[in-house]
């Protein structure tokens, strides 16, 4: 196991930096049921971090835990190194984490590119006022908050329905629109929830080349969820398995692949 | 130009001006809707209390009095000064903040994600709660609101129009006023949803209030703003209709000649107000005008309301509201 603090370097040349984000012996109950059961693990400064498992398992829990969705009954969320108070979720978006959902949840009446400018609030800082007289900063801020969400729709490559009111979309687009939101926020932590859920193999074939370009090209920390264990073999540097809300194996692709816990939960075991 | 054509004209113009008026009740009840889903049935009491406090400040009033005196057996009705109409009104628009902090903060942070329904009940508890408070805090004497609007026939318009038809229009000047305000105040609030920060975040949190949460969007901080203009509009609407006829009760009941105007202009719009307000302003006034010594007068009870019946059967979303569109 590597020092929290230490940095390494990638089979394929990218730089893996300390860890940013710690789960600390995370339990989260609903009434009686128990989602999520002491679970620990960590995310790493610029890596793809996945988290899988079969249906109900907690991973989406999980990743409302960190998003500030849910309040977890114990256990703490370190964010570099420091105990995270209690927040709510816009206050952990305007911390720089980003996330996107299982269900999609875009703003269907505005255009995608006023969804993909909605990323940029909370990096609009001039007063009432100043935009009221729509001049010097204000000025300066829209421009420059224009420019990164044109970047971002560019590099997601859906330029052509800039102007489309986001209802009228097809499934595969809104899940780019929506990772275009939150990147344009420009997050150092990207959450994914199950971002090639309900795609054809072609949609998901552009998906993970999208999360890997991001992760290359920003250096975005993502954490994901997924179902198919061929994409985050892939696509991750380091695997978290649930099952019935608890951690059964946690490494690189290949530890998992060989994670005897991990085969039972995924293929069953036979009972004798 | 024939006498009758000239008088309706006169008639239009001053449908047009009633018109404004009812828009900006209207505007009230479309901001909260838009971004709260709440039918906010208290919009036209605030209008009431909005306009009471207005004349208790300015008149230096000690708020509570009749229950101060009753508690402490003391006599206190007045601090003994007077306050000028501007700082009066900016106090105003303080208290009127202050409730829309407290009315998200005690009602309806507690009832997020409740049926509409259930929500729209609360505004009613809430319409009969501020009646009563402001009642109690100033009050319920019918009061005279003077903020120094001009008001009485506008000379200008009327020898102008004497010049040309013979006959000259009679327009108030309050009037006049009351459109010059009311068009900035539509103005300045389609430029501030549409191109500020904060009018950004409120068509985000009116449109889904998750993906609001997700992009760094505080509900509650929307929601005390939004409850905040709608005190501001409501105030708006309470030193016209005030200056007009006096601060009393019945100003309450103008937010029932919003609805029509409402289902006129669908309850999404801002535009939709706007227009939806003229065409009730101008088609009452006309329709009494034409239609009314046919059938004994008094149209201008009804009319706005069989109109907006009419509506509801061919354009159920209003003219400029959403489409509903419901998918299989």
């Amino acid at each position: 196991m590597l020092d929290s603090t230490v940095s390494y370097v990638t089979e394929d040349g990218r730089t893996i930096g300390g860890v940013v984000m710690e789960m600390k012996n995370i339990t989260l109950r609903f009434g009686g049921v128990v989602a999520i059961k002491d679970i620990s693990f960590d995310i790493r400064e610029g890596e793809i971090r996945a988290i899988i498992g079969p249906n109900g398992a907690g991973k989406s829990s999980m990743l409302n835990v960190i998003s500030g969705f849910y309040v977890p009954q114990d256990g703490e969320v370190l964010f570099h190194g420091k105990p995270r108070p209690q927040m709510k979720p816009y206050e952990v978006a305007q911390q720089g984490i980003a996330r996107t959902f299982q269900n999609i949840a875009l703003f269907e009446g505005m255009t995608v590119l006023d969804n993909v400018m909605t990323g940029r609030l909370n990096k609009m800082n001039s007063g009432l006022l100043a935009q009221a007289i729509w001049r010097g900063k204000a000025e300066q801020e829209e421009i420059e908050n224009r420019e990164k969400a044109e970047k971002i729709i560019d590099f997601l490559e859906i330029q052509h329905i800039r102007k489309t009111p986001v209802a009228r979309l097809p499934y595969g687009l809104k899940k780019r629109v929506e990772l275009a939101r939150a990147l344009v926020s420009e997050p150092s932590i990207l959450l994914l929830d199950e971002p090639m859920a309900g795609m054809n193999v072609e949609e998901k074939e552009d998906m993970s080349r999208f999360i890997l370009d991001v992760n290359d090209e920003f250096g975005t920390t993502i954490a994901l969820i997924e179902h198919d264990m061929g994409v985050v073999m892939d696509l991750s540097d380091r695997i978290v398995v649930m099952d019935y809300g608890k951690k059964i194996g946690d490494g690189t692709p290949s530890d998992i692949r060989n994670n005897q816990a991990v085969i039972d939960a995924y293929l069953g075991v036979a009972h004798d | 130009m024939p006498e009758q054509l000239v008088f309706a004209m006169e008639v239009f113009l001053n449908g047009l001006m009633a018109g404004v008026l009812y828009a900006l009740v209207a505007l009230g009840f479309v901001l909260i809707f838009k971004a709260s889903g709440i039918f906010n049935y208290a919009q036209g009491v605030m209008a009431l209390f909005s306009a009471m406090t207005l004349v208790g400040i300015m008149k230096g009033q000690v708020p509570f009095a009749h229950v101060i005196n009753a508690i402490f057996g003391t006599d206190v009705h007045y601090f003994g000064w007077t306050v000028p109409a501007l700082l009066a009104i900016i106090l105003t628009v303080a208290v009127m903040v202050l409730f829309a902090w407290a009315v998200q903060k005690y009602i309806f942070r507690h009832l997020v994600g409740q049926e509409p329904i259930i929500l729209f009940m609360a505004t009613i508890g809430l319409a009969y709660f501020l009646e009563g408070v402001g009642d109690l805090m100033w009050n319920s004497e019918i009061k005279k609101l003077d903020v120094g609007l001009p008001q009485g026939i506008n000379e200008a318009i009327d020898s102008y129009t004497f010049n040309i038809f013979d006959y000259g229009f009679f327009i108030d000047n309050l009037d006049i006023v009351a459109t010059v305000i009311a068009a900035l105040l539509v103005g300045g609030l389609v430029i501030f949803s549409q191109y500020s920060k904060e009018g950004r975040a409120m068509r985000a949190v009116a449109d889904d209030h998750q993906a609001a949460l997700s992009v760094g969007v505080s509900l509650n901080f929307i929601w005390i703003m939004v409850w905040s203009v709608a005190g501001f509009v409501a105030l708006v609407a309470g030193i016209m209709w005030g200056t007009k006829s006096g601060v009393q009760f019945s100003l309450s009941l103008i937010a029932l000649k919003a609805l029509p105007v409402l289902m006129l202009g669908g309850f999404t719009s801002i535009p939709g107000a706007i227009v939806g307000g003229l065409i009730i302003g101008v088609g009452e006034k006309l329709f009494e005008f034409a239609i009314g010594p046919m059938v004994g007068g008094a149209t201008e009870n009804w009319f706005a309301y069989v109109l907006a019946l009419i509506f509801l059967v061919f354009r159920p979303q209003g003219l400029f509201g959403e489409k509903i569109i419901e998918r299989v």
